[in-house]
């Protein structure tokens, strides 16, 4: 494109009669007599929610993409903790089944379970669980499990348990979530699926019981869940 | 009054005689909910510190174009787009920080301190002065979150600044010390009424330090009038 000379002229003129408009639209003082007028109040509310709104659709367009990963990156993190690396060589986060959970109480409706293969053969299942009913809220929790539905790691993802009491859920702070590891539906009748309490195997933590009770239910309703569709996973 | 004076006053304001806490006892809900530990502390003080000066400087710029009668709408306005564009940014960048004060972040928005300033300092100064006047008041906000998870870390967990080297990067692991060696814990201080006794003790200290500079300065004074009257 080529410009005409004169074009730039014309343009730098009509840009500093814009600025000259713009500086003395701008004046305190003229602000001050459009202030009290309702449909510059109106329009000052409007301009201001356009901006903010353009603002935020931007920052969030550009970011989408890196929270997503982000978020791919935590849940790897989490899945990685129950199914070591050397079980599997394919990506577990796109390997996956969804299943019907309403029924289990497990804090969703859906949930999707993570396959882990090595050599075409399947070596473990992962899924994210919740206790709805921690003595704090909901306790987050991540299971993995052999074909035959044997507990490899149970591990929390978050909670907000009491701190120093209930926390000890945590394999930070305590190795009681190691106990799960190897049992199954098949070695542990019904009733030892519960705290030492509750006449169950599992240990609960002085001055805090309903935690690492509920922590236990809520594994045993996964199982259930892993046992009720097991029949599906294989087939994959 | 003379530029460096206002500066001053402004700076002296923020951090310690008009302090958000301390002064003026705003902001306690975001103060004892995040102040279990001294890295929360900080990180909850800094994202507030970004926040409330950008908010400050938006404002001053503007305020002439804000009409009295829509002020508190449009500051609101202003400030929960800037706590929405922390949010999202700090997700994408800082996301182990997010996951650790994520949920704190959108109580940023409820703090009244930052309509506060809005309101009473920066809708009325130039945006120089509001800039400073809301760095001020983060910093002391930031001092006052870190003092209070440093006393409540080290009577709870007998560590300070545990898990810092999340927060600021691996470079930052010295600051993580562990104060009382088997230290069994006191977990009421870890618990919300920790916090607020806790904050009792720092007031009762900040309010005993300004009577002994009083008292201090009284005696002064009264030599100068003496003088002067002579």
């Amino acid at each position: 494109m080529i410009i005409d000379p004169k074009h730039l002229t014309w343009l730098v003129k009509n840009i500093a009669i814009g600025k000259a408009f713009l500086k003395r639209w701008l004046e305190p003082s003229h602000l001050e007599q459009l202030r009290p007028k309702l449909e510059f109040q109106t329009g000052v509310l409007a301009g201001f929610a356009l901006l903010a709104s353009l603002l935020l659709g931007v920052t969030n367009c550009s970011t989408k993409g890196t929270i997503e990963r982000r978020l791919a990156e935590d849940l790897q993190k989490s899945l990685a903790e129950v199914v070591p690396a050397s079980l599997h060589d394919n990506d577990m986060l796109q390997d996956t089944v969804t299943i019907p959970s309403a029924e289990f109480n497990l804090g969703s409706g859906e949930t999707t379970v993570y396959i882990a293969r090595k050599a075409e053969q399947i070596t473990a299942f992962c899924f994210k669980f919740t206790a709805p009913d921690g003595y704090s809220g909901a306790i987050n929790m991540v299971i993995g499990l052999d074909p035959d539905g044997n507990i490899l790691g149970v591990r929390v993802i978050n909670h907000a348990e009491t701190p120093g009491l209930g926390d000890k859920i945590e394999v930070a702070k305590s190795n009681w979530i190691l106990a799960f590891n190897g049992y199954s539906l098949a070695n542990l009748t019904r009733d030892q699926w519960a705290v030492k309490k509750d006449g169950g195997v599992f240990d609960q933590f002085a001055g805090a019981t309903i935690t690492p009770r509920k922590s236990v239910q809520a594994v045993y309703r996964s199982l259930q869940l892993f046992n009720a569709h097991q029949a599906e996973f294989v087939k994959h | 009054m003379p530029l460096s004076t206002t500066y001053r006053k402004i700076a002296a304001d923020g951090l310690w005689n008009n302090n958000v806490v301390f002064g003026q006892n705003l902001a306690l809900c975001p103060l004892l909910a995040v102040t279990g530990t001294a890295t929360n502390g900080l990180g909850m003080g800094l994202a507030t510190l970004v926040v409330i000066t950008a908010s400050n400087g938006l404002i001053s710029l503007t305020r002439h174009l804000i009409p009295p009668e829509i002020r508190i709408p449009i500051f609101v306005l202003l400030i929960a787009a800037l706590v929405t564009l922390v949010d999202i940014l700090m997700n994408a960048w800082a996301h182990e920080l997010y996951k650790v004060l994520g949920l704190f972040i959108a109580l940023i928005v409820t703090n009244c301190a930052l309509l506060g300033r809005a309101e009473a300092f920066a809708s009325k100064q130039p945006v120089k002065h509001a800039l400073w006047d809301g760095l001020m008041m983060g910093l002391g906000f930031t001092l006052v979150l870190v003092a209070l998870g440093a006393a409540r870390e080290i009577t709870a967990a007998g560590t300070l600044f545990a898990n810092a080297s999340l927060l600021l990067g691996k470079s930052f692991e010295f600051l993580e010390v562990t104060v009382i060696s088997d230290y069994k814990g006191f977990l009421l201080m870890a618990l919300p009424p920790g916090g607020f006794i806790m904050l009792a003790f720092l007031i009762v200290g900040k309010r005993l330090i300004d009577q002994q500079l009083a008292t201090r300065k009284q005696p002064l004074t009264h030599a100068i009038t003496e003088i002067t009257s002579e």
